[in-house]
């Protein structure tokens, strides 16, 4: 399972060059390393969203595998149907089996909101597909919405940053554990700093036989507001911070991938990014006092389900 | 030779028999009521290992289509049922599933929208997706819906068209009604159908194809021209398979069912079960002299058009009966209605049309609601004058 950057190197692009993601964006950073780290033949299903249009223009494609759209909210239920057609004509003997892997990409609205019924309806159902979460955080395609992942004070929107609100006043949501709560074989949480266990992870997702689910932190410099060439210093800080922990739930055995050798003060994440700009203002300074409380009370039971 | 079983089902079981032989790679759905039985039915075939479908009983109708359309970009045949709720929750991917030109079969048992929340028949439910994209079959009984089903797949399929198709049938008083019918011989079905090879697959992994990319204004236009051409040819596909049909099962269709229409002055049109109810009225009418005949459409969509034209051509009064209300349309008037005029100006036709609402979440219609319209309609020849171009059947007003 080794991950070797020379091997890599040398393997076919699958998510080709020449799409328009907005440049900085970590999204296609993410697809490649999981595109580019599983082994077998893929099917790509994938939820409308920022990577969805960046990608597939008509009548363009940034693809070198199959892939498909259908909506916003039903990726993991599309790919389930792909996923239960192969089975279907293998076992009829209609098509050679192939090893093929089936795996859907969603932004977190698509995947925390509005397709949260879909995914937790193909994880019960046990179909054997890999879910990536694209993570940023918002509803980035439509122009910065919150959504059920954009966390306690930052300003989206939908949830703008005003004299009286600071941004979006609800914590985010716990998906990742949610998810883990389907008792599903493989469940992770991983970032694109951390190329080789995102990679790693990709291809232990690949190898589950049944479900699985990888939340990915996906920098949008266009909605977080940073400059295009710190996505990855970001992304860095925001798991050493513990803002984003590392881990993988395999089996049902919580593991912890990454920890920081000396974990960092929450506030210098949060001035790195436009979207918490507010935050410094007198009448808010208190919400990032709240914010590094959450974080410490999550990273210990997050540690304590890891060492159990 | 024709070998077919005589059996006692009602339409639902009726559908599922004809899945069952039709023996899709993948079926997805859920229930609700009156199409449970379908899925229930169905499920138990996959139980008993019957067929060699992947059975993928979904959370959601959305999901149902969702999963249809991914399955079916998988390249192999693919079905589902809904009703009511059902349909209107996966309305979404309705159309989707059209536009992208994927050949899926689904069973519609008609029921009535919510509010108020009614599980009886009338057409509210397909009707509303009358604009989907898909080709529209609607059957008067058990047998019909049976026929129907099995003819979808080839209509659905063909090469010019690949357009999904709903058949539909009245839920409670087809669904739920016994009636006796004849099932084909599995290996009949089977060689009529054939297999079906898809002309692009998400799982031919060595020819990567990107399915469901989005469009501007410089190809939509152009895709949207391409789909309604597709339309535009599925008459002549379903008149072709309905008369091959014939050839295997005795029972060939065409566009309507006609009854005593030659020498007709006076005509009524109505779908699906309640042509059963206006067929002894008319042969009742005919008896006493008046020059009646009832016109039963088959297909909705793509609309004949011409084809009621013909019909139509030296009729003098025309009632049209539709099982849901067009809200806001012209008078409040229902979608066959509105359609079935709108040909008949375009053709510059003068016929006289009035259009009836009944059926509403599944209340009755009796022979003397025939009578009444058959009357209203000498009224409307003798005197030249509509009195009401849309009125109500078996209404408390
Ligand atoms: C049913 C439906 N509702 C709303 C939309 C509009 N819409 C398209 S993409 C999107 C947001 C996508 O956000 P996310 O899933 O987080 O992906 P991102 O663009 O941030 O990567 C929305 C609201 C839609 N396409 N379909
Ligand atoms: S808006 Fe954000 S998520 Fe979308 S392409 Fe641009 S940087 Fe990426
Ligand atoms: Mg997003």
């Amino acid at each position: 399972m080794a991950i070797k950057l020379k091997e890599l190197a040398g393997k076919p692009e699958r998510l080709a060059p020449g799409h328009r993601f907005c440049s900085g964006c970590a999204e296609p950073i993410i697809i490649r390393q999981i595109l580019n780290a599983i082994e077998e033949p893929v099917v790509v299903g994938m939820a409308t969203g920022c990577a969805e249009v960046a990608t597939t223009m008509f009548p363009t494609t940034a693809y070198n595998v199959p892939w498909i759209h259908n909506a916003f909210e039903n990726a993991a239920t599309t790919i389930s149907g792909a996923e239960a057609m192969y089975r279907s004509l293998v076992r009829q003997g209609k098509i050679p089996e192939r090893d093929i892997r089936f795996i859907a990409f969603g932004g977190d609205g698509a995947t925390y909101d509005i397709g949260l019924q879909f995914l937790s309806g193909a994880l019960e159902r046990g179909h054997r597909f890999i879910y990536v979460c694209l993570n940023n955080e918002a509803y980035m395609n439509t122009g910065i919405q919150r959504s059920s992942a954009t966390p306690r004070g930052a300003a989206t929107t939908t949830a703008p940053a005003g004299s009286v609100i600071p941004g979006k006043v609800q914590w985010r949501k716990p998906l990742t554990d949610i998810i883990a709560a389907h008792r599903i074989p493989y469940v992770a949480q991983a970032a694109p700093s951390r190329w080789r266990d995102l990679m790693q992870k990709a291809r232990k997702a690949a190898a589950a036989d049944g479900p699985s689910f990888i939340n990915v932190y996906a920098s949008c410099n266009r909605g977080w507001r940073h400059p295009t060439d710190a996505t990855i210093d970001i992304t860095k800080l925001a798991v050493d911070t513990c803002y984003w922990p590392l881990f993988e739930v395999e089996n049902g055995v919580w593991k912890l991938s990454y920890k920081p050798r000396e974990k960092k003060p929450i506030e210098e994440w949060l001035k790195t990014q436009g979207r918490f700009r507010h935050l410094f203002q007198p009448q808010f300074r208190h919400i990032i006092g709240e914010i590094q409380a959450h974080i410490d009370e999550e990273w210990e039971n997050l540690l304590k389900k890891c060492e159990a | 030779m024709v070998v077919s079983t005589k059996m006692a089902l009602d339409g639902a079981h009726a559908a599922a028999r004809a899945m069952q032989q039709i023996n899709p790679d993948v079926l997805a759905a859920y229930p609700i009521t009156p199409q449970t039985a379908i899925v229930q039915t169905f499920s138990q075939y996959v139980a008993d290992g019957e067929v060699d479908t992947e059975f993928i009983a979904v959370e959601s109708e959305h999901a149902a289509m969702s999963a249809c359309v991914g399955a079916a970009a998988a390249g192999g045949r693919v079905m589902t049922a809904t009703a009511a709720n059902g349909l209107a929750l996966m309305w979404e991917i309705v159309y989707i599933a059209a536009s992208m030109r994927l050949p899926i079969v689904m069973a519609v048992v008609n029921r009535a929208l919510s509010a108020p929340l009614n599980i009886h028949c009338d057409h509210s439910d397909s009707m509303g997706a009358r604009e989907a994209g898909w080709i529209q079959l609607y059957s008067e009984t058990a047998q019909e819906a049976y026929d129907n089903l099995i003819q979808a797949v080839r209509i659905a399929e063909h090469p010019d068209l690949l357009l999904p198709v709903m058949v539909m049938q009245d839920g409670f008083i087809t669904g739920h009604g016994l009636e006796r019918m004849e099932v084909l011989e599995d290996s009949a079905v089977r060689d009529f159908i054939g297999t079906y090879k898809a002309k692009y697959s998400l799982l031919d992994i060595d020819h990567p194809i990107t399915f469901g990319a989005w469009d501007m204004y410089d190809y939509y236009f152009e895709h949207k021209r391409q789909q309604t051409d597709a339309m535009s040819k599925a008459m002549k596909v379903i008149v072709d398979v309905g008369e091959e049909f014939g050839k295997i099962s005795g029972r060939s269709y065409g566009i309507f069912d006609a009854y005593a229409m030659d020498d007709a002055e006076l005509a009524i049109i109505v779908l699906s079960s309640t042509a059963g109810t206006a067929r002894t009225s008319v042969k009742e009418l005919r008896a006493e002299g008046v020059k009646i005949g009832l016109l039963k459409p088959r297909v909705f969509r793509p609309f004949p058009a011409q084809e009621f034209v013909d019909a139509l051509k030296g009729v003098k009064a025309v009632a049209v009966l539709d099982r849901s209300i067009s809200f806001g349309a012209m008078d409040g008037a229902g979608p066959l209605f509105l359609e079935v005029c709108a040909a008949l100006f375009a053709a510059g036709l003068k016929t006289k049309v009035v259009n009836y609402i009944y059926g509403l979440g599944g209340r009755d219609i009796f022979p003397q609601h025939f009578a009444q319209v058959a009357s209203d309609l000498q009224d409307i020849t003798a005197t030249g004058k509509v009195k009401s171009l849309v009125s109500y059947l078996g209404l408390r007003e």
